[in-house]
């Protein structure tokens, strides 16, 4: 196996998508949490596959996505300083602050670097010391170890001329703000499989208890996300809420046990601002007290202040599975994802950019048939 | 953002938190840091995601995928209908 193509197997997609129309009796929405799965679930049409019954709700796991406009904004501003090296996952480059963004800042001469690991923006740190090197780490906890790997490191070596711009987000604390929401409508989740690679899912047992939830840890191919589909499906029909785990071939119960010890190492737990959703208490990561030195917004001494969102966009509600993105009047118009408006519109993850890619063709061809 | 890929490993160098891997991905070979996966062996697969594996892929519980609906007991009953 090499754990790929067969997950993509065309028969035994279909024996899925049969198995759940058979099982389904009545009306569900079930959330997929990660951006991930979201790309998977828009660019394989497995929304096609299912019983009208079912509806899929895109959930806020797209660390891009929410990563506050206020962050973006100190982004640009420490990108912008002439001895700095900015070094970034290359998504967040187009993501809009209030009046800019990292790729405009690159463009007007600003040395910002795209890396594909946080050890690349250090290994520059290295081959640069007369330049301050600043990494921005984002992402949930699937990246938190690699990003506190390169501080730890940093810090063991003595690489003085390295910082890092932290927003860290955590998923359970996001999916309970979700499930106590009087607005919530999601009745089952697929939890996001490369988190809780790195986490296990304990964590989530006291989530599906409490809210009477299905909660079926899931990966990101098509098998896969059918599978988690299922697996949900059969936990609803019966009236079931457990924690399940579909992505058995690399979770595990309890998780990364080196990874975690070194995430808690290095960070500690904060409130985090999530963009388009708000405020959501002990919802992140922030460097602990031993590390500060490490902290780019103290070394470069960006203020915190708060901005308001653009009041057109309704990603806010698409992140809460309250509103789907086509029915958002400036969704493909006003808002594409080269000029995007808010938060699920600015990463490849996000739902609106998803459907933008992959569902506005389908659209307007369904529009012109009706027309003619 | 999350996306982890599957790689094999081809051979290990290094110590506790700087040991690390050359790790092939359909013939594509990367260096990877096989720091929180301590009992990783040569021709084990990997995830990985942004330059670290984050956990080996058990093959015994890939096929899982494949058995479910067997082991739901549909099977039969999912076989095209004449």
């Amino acid at each position: 196996m090499k754990y790929v193509d067969e997950y993509r197997d065309r028969a035994t997609v279909q024996r899925y998508a049969r198995a759940i129309r058979r099982l389904t009796t009545r009306p569900w929405a079930i959330m997929e949490v990660c951006g991930g799965q979201t790309h998977t679930i828009v660019k394989y049409g497995i929304e096609d596959l299912l019983p009208k019954e079912i509806t899929l709700l895109h959930g806020p796991g797209c660390p891009v996505c929410v990563t506050p406009l206020e962050l973006i904004d100190k982004a640009t501003q420490i990108a912008a300083r002439p001895q700095v090296i900015f070094c970034s996952f290359g998504d967040m480059l187009r993501v809009p602050g209030s009046s800019s963004d990292l790729f405009s800042v690159k463009a007007k001469g600003g040395d910002v670097r795209i890396v594909y690991s946080p050890l690349d923006a250090l290994q520059i740190a290295r081959e640069n010391p007369s330049r301050e090197v600043v990494f921005f780490a984002v992402g949930f906890e699937t990246t938190a170890p690699a990003n506190a790997m390169a501080i730890f490191q940093a810090h063991m070596q003595h690489v003085e001329n390295f910082s890092v711009l932290v927003s860290h987000v955590l998923v359970p604390p996001a999916i309970e703000a979700l499930l106590s929401s009087p607005d919530n409508r999601t009745q089952g989740f697929l939890a996001a499989g490369h988190v809780c690679t790195v986490m296990g899912y304990e964590e989530y047992v006291p989530l599906a208890e409490k809210y009477r939830v299905p909660i079926v840890v899931t990966g990101f191919e098509p098998l896969d996300i059918l599978q988690g589909i299922l697996m949900c499906i059969r936990q609803l029909e019966a009236g079931r809420a457990e924690v399940e785990n579909q992505y058995l071939r690399s979770v595990r119960r309890n998780g990364n046990r080196p990874a975690q010890e070194q995430v808690t190492r290095v960070f500690r737990v904060v409130p985090r601002k999530w963009r388009g959703v708000g405020e959501i208490p002990q919802s992140g990561l922030g460097l602990r007290d031993e590390f500060a030195a490490y902290d780019a917004e103290g070394r470069f001494g960006v203020a915190a202040y708060a901005i308001e969102e653009d009041s057109e966009c309704i990603s806010g509600e698409v992140l809460r599975g309250i509103k789907k993105p086509q029915e958002c009047p400036a969704f493909g118009g006003r808002c594409t994802p080269e000029h995007p408006l808010g938060a699920t519109m600015v990463s490849n993850e996000g739902a609106c950019a998803a459907y933008y890619r992959y569902r506005r063709l389908e659209q307007q061809v369904a529009g012109a048939g009706k027309g003619s | 953002m999350c996306l982890a890929v599957p790689g094999k490993i081809l051979s290990i160098t290094g110590e506790d938190v700087l040991r690390s891997g050359t790790v092939s991905f359909g013939g594509i070979n990367k260096q990877v840091s096989l720091a929180y996966v301590p009992e990783v062996r040569v021709g084990d697969y990997v995830l990985v995601h942004v330059g670290f594996a984050i956990s080996i892929v058990e093959e015994s519980e890939a096929r899982q995928t494949f058995e479910y609906l067997k082991q739901m007991g549909e099977l039969e009953e999912l076989g095209p209908r004449p």
